[in-house]
């Protein structure tokens, strides 16, 4: 469980988050989510230390992240797994390479376990038939994946994906969201999404954060939504007509089913 | 403005230096660096070298002309020349371009890319991992090149007189060990220690803290390469007015 609590966060002047507070539950997917310059960027880039907090604290398991040492920083860290916009792949070693990297750098294990540990984990995404080629070789979902990989190799409690799906199909930001729900529950991790993808929020969303200018707007669920009056959470996520129908139809099919599911009022 | 990139630079250093989270990953990456260096750089090294010390052969005999002067005066002044400046000095401005731009374009596309957040993410000091082994290559690879280029300088001073006709193998072999004062030789490879040291440093420096994307990374490149030539010649001559009094 990642706790953000009173986190605030500016520069030169300009308050990007101001007092946001949110509990990230493990064995869930939480999204941030929020226009571009809301400060999601920013509150993912303070929950892992890459940008210290002005006021606030970030927990992880109970313990203040941001009051650490480096070296116990350092401790957490390598419990953390996390996937960049950019996929971040290391584009002078293969895939095979970039998953076997953090394992030679932190494990001591033998070069049979580090490659079963390293197959296992291609295996997991799909990838065993590109391991051999270097990230400009492969396609951008394929890349995300051995994103994925390299982020999970160790085992981690607490995954981070900066907007997994940017600069993919739909079909392909599909496979991914599924991967990472379904990696989310198999390995009970704490996973922290940022994602603009509506489809994401939709079928993966257990837990939601809006951000509006910095400040948290609303909380909820993928069901909340569907139902919630906040009108800046509706202006963003349903933008478009077709959105709008798909929101009213799935009004009407959650309370069918909801009245199909309750007993019959007695006379 | 200054004191602001020099304190920074400073703070780079210092945060070098801390436990390594593997030292076998460490110790690849540093002769990764070797290599790159070394083998990287020494064609140039050994083209740039051979040239210079036949300019500087066929220049001196041009200089000379009083038939008092000897002819292995010729080789003494090539000597000297090379191991005294050209071949730690324009080596080193030679490599500041070569290896200074490649380690800042090296770095600000790690940077860019994200690739160095997501090894702090990991929980390593980058700093450590990235910037440590390639000054230490530099500090160990350089002086190398330095001491390649000496004696091939002087092979090239060696040839271009025998082929110009100024001066004969014999005679240029003789000119060499005449008067010769290996301090020099010790000179030099303070040069080239304090060069490598700049141009890795530096460059490092450039790279690692680029902001922005393709644009910021040549910028940085140039830079880095600009600043590495400037302090060169700076401590060139610091360190020819300390030593040689």
């Amino acid at each position: 469980m990642i706790e953000v609590l009173n986190v605030t966060k500016g520069f030169g002047g300009k308050m990007i988050l101001q007092d946001v507070s949110a509990v990230m539950e493990g064995g869930k997917t939480n999204l941030i989510i929020g226009t571009s310059g809301s400060g999601k960027t920013v509150l993912m880039k303070c929950m892992v230390g890459l940008m210290n907090v002005d006021k606030g604290q970030v927990k992880y398991g109970g313990e203040d992240f941001t009051a650490m040492s480096e070296r116990e920083k350092k401790a957490i860290r390598e419990k953390i797994g996390m996937l960049f916009q950019g996929t971040a792949l290391f584009d002078s070693m293969t895939v095979e390479q970039n998953v076997f990297f953090p394992l030679d750098m932190f494990t001591n294990l033998t070069a049979k376990e580090k490659r079963m540990r390293v197959e296992s984990c291609l295996d997991r995404v799909n990838l065993m038939e590109a391991y051999k080629k270097y990230p400009a070789e492969i396609s951008g979902g394929m890349k995300k994946r051995v994103g994925i990989a390299r982020a999970i190799v160790l085992n981690p409690k607490y995954l981070f994906c900066d907007e997994p799906n940017s600069g993919l199909d739909p079909q392909t930001s599909m496979v991914i969201d599924k991967l990472i729900k379904e990696i989310t529950s198999e390995y009970q991790i704490t996973t922290v999404i940022n994602t603009h993808d509506m489809n994401s929020v939709m079928e993966i969303g257990d837990h939601i954060l809006y951000l509006y200018n910095g400040l948290k707007q609303w909380e909820g669920t993928n069901r909340d939504i569907i139902f919630s009056r906040d009108e800046k959470l509706n202006h963003f996520i349903f933008a478009s007509e077709f959105l709008q129908d798909a929101k009213e139809m799935r009004q009407i099919e959650i309370m069918q089913n909801r009245q199909a599911q309750e007993p019959p009022l007695a006379d | 403005m200054f004191f602001y990139h020099f304190g920074k630079y400073l703070l780079m250093l210092k945060g070098m230096w801390s436990r390594p989270e593997s030292v076998k990953m460490y110790w690849k990456e540093f002769m990764h660096q070797c290599v790159e260096i070394g083998l990287g750089s020494l064609g140039i090294v050994m083209i740039i070298s051979v040239f210079l010390g036949g300019v500087t052969t066929v220049q001196t005999a041009y200089q000379l002309v009083s038939p008092w002067i000897p002819k292995t005066t010729i080789s003494m002044v090539v000597r000297d020349t090379l191991i005294l400046e050209l071949a730690p000095t324009m080596v080193c401005i030679v490599l500041a371009g070569v290896i200074g731009s490649k380690i800042a374009s090296e770095l600000g596309n790690m940077r860019v890319s994200e690739q160095i957040d997501a090894l702090e993410i990991m929980g390593i000091n980058t700093k450590a991992y990235l910037i440590l082994p390639k000054i230490l290559a530099a500090l160990l690879v350089i002086p190398c090149l330095v001491i390649i280029a000496g004696f091939l300088g002087i092979t090239g001073g060696l040839l271009a007189g025998e082929l110009a006709g100024i001066l004969g193998k014999q005679q240029f072999l003789q000119g060499l060990v005449k008067n010769f004062n290996s301090f020099n030789v010790f000179f030099a490879l303070i040069k080239s220690y304090t060069f490598a040291f700049i141009i890795s440093s530096i460059s490092a420096y450039f790279g690692y803290y680029v902001q922005g994307g393709a644009l910021e990374i040549g910028r940085a490149s140039t830079t880095s390469v600009v600043v590495s030539c400037i302090l060169i010649l700076f401590a060139d001559y610091g360190l020819a007015a300390i030593l040689l009094q």
